[in-house]
Formats: structure tokens, C-alpha cells, sequence
């Protein structure tokens, strides 16, 4: 009686232990990789840094001004084409999917989010680059939305789903169009998860190099338009941490802090859009 | 666009109310005969045949199940929006089947205020009463605003919010919320109010004020009442109507049903002895 007791108290002091143990290392991986890239990489951010392109190599100084810029606006392109289908086929799912259609689109949005995304970069090389013969920005974004539009369809369908149903049916009983409802009701009580859920798939993308290998390409210079390739921060840090210089592995961690800068930016900003509650938000 | 919401043509009087109560002559706004619905093979009306009349309140009271909730839902079509509903029968909007009628256009003349107020969420006090007019393509912000406030003034709610019309509905009570949920039915200007146990989830008080409310309606609306709340009834209705598992058992005036019922139906659950 009192060894069984003493061994459940054993157990359960272990199992708190390795629970609390887990949830720390998961943790301290966040801080550590901050504190290192901060470390490695806060020397070497400065005003030049963020305003410059690069030098040529063999000279030190320089910036990476053209893949910030370049990463804002394949970004910025991928997500003018991924969350207007990601959000209005969430809303199908939510409103009109509740069918084998339904069911097929949930599948294959699930299986999409799966896929490696240097496979999406393939496709993308295969439906844009190959038939417009050069790499380009567009194949980039393009690669990217394609990412993006099953996470945006899956959350959107989520927090549309969260509408009450009594909500609804009180625009319809006011002679309100089936459309109108989900258009001017259902969407926007929905918009604040509609919009959170869209910025996180942005802080997604903004990370990727895999599918910019070989569609956006990369470009020391300023980029020359959509058609041609551009510069990205994620694809920049890449190229510049795989090559043998000093000078550039410096400038990878100073560009990978100003990535992991945004990501942050953009999760806190987040979280400060969801603080006022009213209307539905998770 | 307003404007054009304005009543359908005034009904005949129906002069002689076969089987009606009370028997003078009085307008029929809405007629339902030989009405059956159900949910998938489930059937749940059977065969009730009643008739509202204009600028007077119906309650429709029974024990929970009966299917007062799927009967008034007829009434503006909202049962077919539920999947596997099922209808038959005839309902007739001053004279006019409803099912002649577009549903959309149907719901503006037969407006509806639920158990639980339920203004949207993503929109101010103002928005709320608006939306009908402006979800319906109303363009005249004057107008709008003026109706607004009529509505607001109807549903006794415009003192208690007209300094703060630009905040979110949900940042009211629950009566206040159920009373902006009336103000938001009555802006759309509609011949019928469907009131499904509207009180049911607030207080003594602001139930008291939404009664007092009614009554003032009803002089140019025809009201139908859903509830649980035997006093309510007799305190608003000029009408009762008694359902038994999906039978109208009686239809009388309040006065009497709660007097000398017919049916010794009505009797027991009136005393209490069932439901
Ligand atoms: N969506 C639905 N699907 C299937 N059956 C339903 C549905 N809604 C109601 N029912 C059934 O129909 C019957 C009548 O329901 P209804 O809601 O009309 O009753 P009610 O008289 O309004 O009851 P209450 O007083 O509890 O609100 C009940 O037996 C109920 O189980
Ligand atoms: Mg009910």
C-alpha cells in the first residue's frame, strides 16, 4: 500500500519533469537561435546594410537593399494571388462544402500542405519558367501562392465555420441574399481569423528558398521587372552562407536576423489585431 | 429603393372567419392551411390550419417539441433552409401563397426575432438596424438614418443608445441586444413580426419592457409569438393558439383559452398538469 503510493508519486514527479523538460527545450530552441543569430548577425546590420546593393566579391561592404525589396514584392505578388483564393475557396468549403466536392477539395488542400516545398518550386519552373524561357520573379510568387492557398483555405474555412449559425440565419430572415449574407455577414464576423491566419501564411512564405531555387532565381542587382529574376532575402542567405567568404557568411547572419525580424513583427503584430475581442477570434 | 419596400396590396378583409375566433371581421394577414412539415422521414406538423390577423398579437404556446419553433419557420420559409426540411400545404400572405413569393423578398414582409438576440458581431448599433435596408441595395444615407432611428424608437431602445450608435451591437446587454434585434426586424418595414420565445433569455425587467414594447407594435403589424411563459401570454395576446405534438388542439382568444378552455388538453397543460 504505502510502496504503491510512494511509486505513484515517483511517477508522477517524472512525468511532470520530463513534460516540463520538453516544454523548455522546445523553448530555449527559440532563444537560442535569436540570441546566436543576433549575436552573429547584429555587428553587421547598418543603415548601408538595409540601403545598399551588393559589392562585388572580394570587396567588403555592401548590402542586401535589392533581396529586401525583392522579397517584399514576390512576397507581396504571391499573396495578392494566394489569399483571394485561399479565403474565398475557405468560404466555399464553410458555406457550399459540406458534399463529396467538399470533401475532395479538404483532401487535396491537406495533401497540398504536405508536399515539400522544392516540389512546388518544380511545378512552378514547369508551368512558368519553362514556357516563358528565363527565370522570373512571377515564377517565384507564383511557386509561393501555391504554398500558401491550402494553408489559407484551411484556416479560413475554420474560422468561417465559427460563425454561429444564428447569425446567419438573421441576415437571411431579414430578406437578405444567400451571397449577401456570406459576402457582407459571415465574412466579415469571420475577418479578424480570416486575417490572422493570412498574415501567419505570409510569414510562412517569406521564409521559403527551396521553391525560389529555380524560379525567382536571384539577382545581384536591382531586379530588372517581373519577367526577370529578383532578388529574396531567404535565397540570398542561402547562396551567401554556401559561399566561401567570410565577408558574406557575416552578411547571411546579419540578413537572417532582419527575416527573422519580420517574422517576429509580423506574429506580434498579429497577436495585438486579436487582443480586442468581440466578434468571433481564437 | 426604400420606398419600394412598401407594403404589398392591402388583403380583403376576410368577413366571415370560418372556424376563426371571435368571429367579427377582422384581416387576415397570413392563412395557413393544411400545413405538414417535418425534418427528413420525422413528420412534425400535421395538418394545422390557423389564421393571423392584422394589428393583433397570436401566442402560440405548448410543451417544448411540439413544433412551434418549425410552424412560425414556415411562416417566413426559414424550415426550408434547414438540409432534409420537408413542407406541404398552404400558406397564404394576404392572400398570396408564399410560395409564389421569392423567400428573400418573402422575409422582408414576415420579419423574425430569435430566442437568443443575435445582432452581427462585426457591426456598430447603427450598422445593425441598417442592415436590412442597406444589405438590400438602400443608397439614401438620410433616409437610412431616419429609419434607423424610427426603428430604434419602436424597439424603445433609441434613448439608451442614441449617443453611441457607432458602437459594436455586442457591446450591449442581453435585453438591450434583444431590443436592437426588434429595431433591426422593424426597419425593413415587414406586415408580420415572428417572435420565437424572444424573452427566454433575459430578465424579468427587460422582459417586461419588451411586452410593453409589443403591444405599442402591434397597431400596424401582425405579431406572432412564440412562448413558454403562460402569463406572457395572457399578458400580450389577443389570440392564443394551443399545439400538441403537431396539432393545433385550440385557437381562441387569450382571454378565453385561459378562461374556459375547450379542450381538456388545453385545460391540463394551462394548470400545469403536463408539458
Ligand atoms: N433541425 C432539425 N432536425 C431534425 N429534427 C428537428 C430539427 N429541429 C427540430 N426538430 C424536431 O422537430 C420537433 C419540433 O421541434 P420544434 O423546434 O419545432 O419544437 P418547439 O415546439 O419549438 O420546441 P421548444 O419549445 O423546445 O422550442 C422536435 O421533435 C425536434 O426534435
Ligand atoms: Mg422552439
Amino acid at each position: 500500500m504505502g510502496g504503491y503510493s510512494m511509486r505513484r508519486k515517483i511517477v508522477n514527479r517524472l512525468m511532470f519533469a520530463l513534460t516540463a523538460l520538453c516544454a523548455l527545450a522546445s523553448l530555449s530552441t527559440l532563444f537560442f537561435v535569436l540570441g546566436y543569430i543576433s549575436y552573429r548577425g547584429l555587428s553587421s546590420i547598418n543603415w548601408a546594410f538595409v540601403t545598399r546593393l551588393p559589392k562585388p566579391i572580394g570587396e567588403t561592404g555592401g548590402g542586401i537593399a535589392n533581396s529586401i525589396v525583392g522579397s517584399a514584392k514576390i512576397v507581396g505578388l504571391a499573396s495578392l494571388m494566394g489569399v483571394p483564393v485561399g479565403v474565398l475557396g475557405g468560404v466555399y468549403l464553410s458555406e457550399y462544402g459540406h458534399n463529396k466536392t467538399g470533401f475532395c477539395i479538404r483532401y487535396a488542400a491537406d495533401v497540398l500542405t504536405g508536399i515539400p516545398s522544392i516540389v512546388m518550386g518544380l511545378f512552378a519552373y514547369v508551368l512558368v519558367v519553362i514556357p516563358l524561357k528565363h527565370f522570373s520573379a512571377l515564377s517565384g510568387s507564383v511557386a509561393l501562392a501555391i504554398i500558401m492557398v491550402p494553408v489559407v483555405l484551411r484556416n479560413t474555412e475554420e474560422f468561417v465555420q465559427l460563425v454561429p449559425h444564428t447569425i446567419r440565419e438573421a441576415a437571411l430572415a431579414l430578406g437578405v441574399p444567400q451571397w449577401k449574407v456570406v459576402m457582407r455577414v459571415v465574412i466579415p464576423t469571420a475577418s479578424r481569423g480570416i486575417v490572422t491566419g493570412s498574415l501567419l501564411a505570409v510569414t510562412r512564405i517569406a521564409g521559403e528558398t527551396a521553391p525560389l531555387l529555380f524560379t525567382s532565381f536571384g539577382n545581384p542587382f536591382w531586379d530588372n521587372g517581373w519577367m526577370n529574376p529578383m532578388a529574396a532575402l531567404p535565397h540570398t542567405i542561402f547562396t551567401y552562407a554556401i559561399s566561401p567568404y567570410e565577408e558574406l557568411h557575416r552578411q547571411a547572419w546579419a540578413a537572417a536576423l532582419i527575416l527573422i525580424a519580420f517574422v517576429i513583427a509580423v506574429n506580434a503584430g498579429t497577436r495585438l489585431l486579436l487582443r480586442p475581442s468581440t466578434g468571433v477570434s481564437h | 429603393m426604400v420606398k419600394t419596400l412598401a407594403m404589398p396590396p392591402q388583403y380583403i378583409p376576410d368577413s366571415s372567419p370560418q372556424g376563426s375566433p371571435g368571429g367579427a371581421s377582422q384581416a387576415v394577414t397570413l392563412e395557413v392551411r393544411h400545413l405538414k412539415a417535418g425534418y427528413g422521414t420525422t413528420p412534425v406538423l400535421r395538418d394545422v390550419n390557423i389564421k393571423f390577423y392584422d394589428t393583433k398579437v397570436t401566442a402560440i404556446i405548448g410543451p417544448s417539441g411540439c413544433g412551434k419553433s418549425t410552424m412560425i419557420r414556415c411562416l417566413n420559409r426559414m424550415h426550408e433552409i434547414t438540409p432534409g426540411a420537408s413542407v406541404e400545404g398552404e400558406v397564404l400572405l394576404e392572400g398570396k401563397s408564399i410560395l409564389a413569393l421569392d423567400p428573400v423578398e418573402l422575409r422582408r414582409h414576415v420579419g423574425m426575432v430569435f430566442q437568443r438576440p443575435n445582432p452581427f458581431p462585426s457591426m456598430s448599433i447603427f450598422d445593425n438596424v441598417a442592415s436590412g435596408l442597406v444589405l438590400n441595395g438602400a443608397r439614401n444615407r438620410p433616409l437610412i438614418a431616419e429609419r434607423v432611428e424610427d426603428s430604434l424608437r419602436k424597439a424603445a431602445l433609441w434613448d439608451e443608445v442614441k449617443d453611441k450608435l457607432r458602437q459594436p451591437g455586442m457591446s450591449l446587454s442581453g435585453g438591450q441586444q434583444q431590443r436592437l434585434c426588434i429595431a433591426r426586424a422593424l426597419a425593413v418595414e415587414p406586415r408580420v413580426l415572428l417572435m420565437d420565445e424572444p424573452c427566454s433569455a433575459l430578465d424579468p425587467i427587460a422582459t417586461a419592457r419588451i411586452e410593453e414594447l409589443m403591444l405599442g407594435l402591434k397597431n400596424n403589424l401582425t405579431i406572432i409569438i412564440v412562448t413558454h411563459n403562460m402569463q406572457q401570454a395572457a399578458r400580450v395576446s389577443d389570440y392564443t393558439a394551443f399545439m400538441l405534438t403537431g396539432e393545433l388542439v385550440e385557437f381562441t382568444q387569450t382571454q378565453q383559452i385561459f378562461t374556459k378552455p375547450s379542450d381538456k388538453r388545453t385545460e391540463d397543460y394551462i394548470t400545469g398538469r403536463f408539458g
